[in-house]
């Protein structure tokens, strides 16, 4: 127990310093789930909506391989990306292996079913809602996906933020693509892993108490936006 | 585009007969209401009528123009009001938006029919927020908007309080008189009589009767109607 609190103690004062390598690992994290996020949602939402207003041959297939795919192991999407990213593999003349871009198409494959699954439910009820307003208003398809995205906007909010929790706490995926190179491709959660192992605990605590902070906010942005949309 | 005719009309649906047999010329003129018990098929008629819906055996015409032309000069209102996450301008705005208008005369539209029904001052309020009445004039707003030529009502004061069902029924008036065609559903024999033009009356699916609303209430014809009138249960 006493290294637990020596660990801590020393933990709030790396935060409270702003130690300059802690910043430069959060500040790291952030810029790679962010990117993925911010990729698998210009992906997903669309697909989220088209899923819940065309109807297709085969629609509902794709719709049970989305919500499987949202319980992916990072792992294994690291494993998969890995593979295509290798040198010998079919992307490997990219040269992304082992770089930030790596790190930012695994979390991307990572959060792309969820925000997509989580856009598909919320787009589907909006649009049963809406569907013989919107059809008697002489809406076509293509102008109501749109107007669902629009008017779902706090829902798909909701699920951006889901879907970043998920990336800026998965550790499988970036460790496997990423290598947990120092000042290139470390992040949060795999210097948590290393510094664990190494035995230092005040830097892994406290980049574990900024993991929290940022849970905490995350949570905190969800709960406010469901606060907003009631009404709105 | 008028007279719509209905040409043995029939909804089937779960292996039952919701609608059987129904023909109907509704011409231009007074309103027209869909009159008769929960159950009758008033809703289900009127969506076939509006093209929500495509009826199982018959056919809807429109007098002159394909559905798709008539589509663009028909509205309807729905007994809960379908209210869009936006504004109260922005709910009619959006209607016309489909339509291609141009901003200018978007904002001409919207502010007019705002306006005609009392709700200028709520503009820019969440479209969710206002009371059920309110929501429901700004249903007709955004119906009302679009110019229609025919405007059907799905029960539209049936979640209503009186004084929120009158102003409701002052702006179906004020519609009716500026020329467009009124097509109503209705359980409410009050509400019939005030507005009625003709009365359709349906029973179990079918039209029992059709009449003028004058004579309809002096005096209706078959025995479904007369038991409806005098609230006793026909079943």
């Amino acid at each position: 127990m006493p290294d637990l609190w020596e660990a801590a103690r020393l933990a709030l004062a790396l935060i409270v310093a702003g130690d300059p390598e802690l910043v430069e690992i959060v500040a790291r994290s952030l810029a790679v789930s962010l990117s993925a996020v911010a990729i698998a949602c210009l992906a997903g939402f669309p697909l989220g909506a088209l899923l819940a207003v065309v109807r297709f041959p085969g629609r509902r297939i794709v719709i049970v391989v989305v919500y499987t795919l949202m319980s992916l192991p990072p792992v294994f999407v690291g494993l998969l990306v890995y593979v295509l990213l290798s040198r010998s593999g079919p992307l490997g003349v990219l040269g992304l292996m082992f770089t930030p871009t790596a790190m930012v198409i695994a979390q991307a494959i990572l959060v792309g079913p969820i925000v997509t699954a989580l856009a598909h439910r919320a787009l589907r009820g909006l649009y049963v809602e809406y569907r013989d307003q919107l059809c008697s208003l002489g809406a076509r398809p293509w102008q109501v996906a749109p107007t669902l995205l629009v008017d779902g906007r706090t829902e798909l909010a909701t699920a951006a933020l889901a879907g970043f929790g998920r990336a800026i706490a998965e550790v499988g995926a970036v460790l496997i693509v990423g290598g947990n190179i120092a000042h290139v491709t470390r992040v949060m959660t795999t210097t948590i892993a290393l510094e664990t192992s190494k035995g230092n605990l005040a830097l892994a605590m406290a980049l574990g108490l900024i993991l929290l902070l940022i849970a905490l906010a995350v949570n905190a942005a969800v709960l406010a936006l469901g606060r907003d949309a009631r009404g709105t | 585009m008028l007279p719509l005719i209905l040409e043995g009309i029939g909804f089937r649906a779960g292996g039952q007969d919701l609608l059987a047999g129904v023909d109907l010329a509704i011409a231009a003129g007074p309103p027209t209401l869909f009159l008769g018990p929960n159950g009758a098929g008033k809703s289900l008629l009127l969506r076939l009528c509006h093209g929500l819906l495509t009826p199982t055996a018959g056919a809807v015409r429109w007098t002159g123009i394909d559905a798709e032309r008539a589509r663009r000069r028909q509205a309807m209102v729905f007994q809960t009001p379908v209210m869009l996450r936006r504004a109260a301008a922005a709910n009619v705005a959006y209607g016309l938006k489909l339509r291609g208008l141009a901003r200018a005369e978007r904002a001409a539209r919207t502010a007019e029919a705002l306006a005609l029904t009392g709700l200028a001052e709520l503009a820019k309020r969440p479209a969710r927020l206002l009371s059920g009445g309110e929501q429901q004039r700004l249903a007709l707003a955004r119906a009302w908007a679009l110019r229609p030529e025919v405007l059907f009502l799905d029960e539209p004061t049936a979640s209503l309080d009186p004084a929120a069902t009158g102003q409701v029924e002052a702006i179906v008036r004020g519609i009716a008189a500026a020329g467009v065609k009124i097509v109503m559903s209705t359980h409410d024999l009050g509400q019939a009589r005030r507005l009625a033009g003709e009365i359709v009356f349906l029973c179990r699916g079918r039209v029992a009767e059709r009449a003028a609303a004058g004579a309809f209430f002096a005096g209706p014809r078959c025995a479904e109607a007369r038991a409806f009138l005098e609230g006793r249960l026909t079943w």
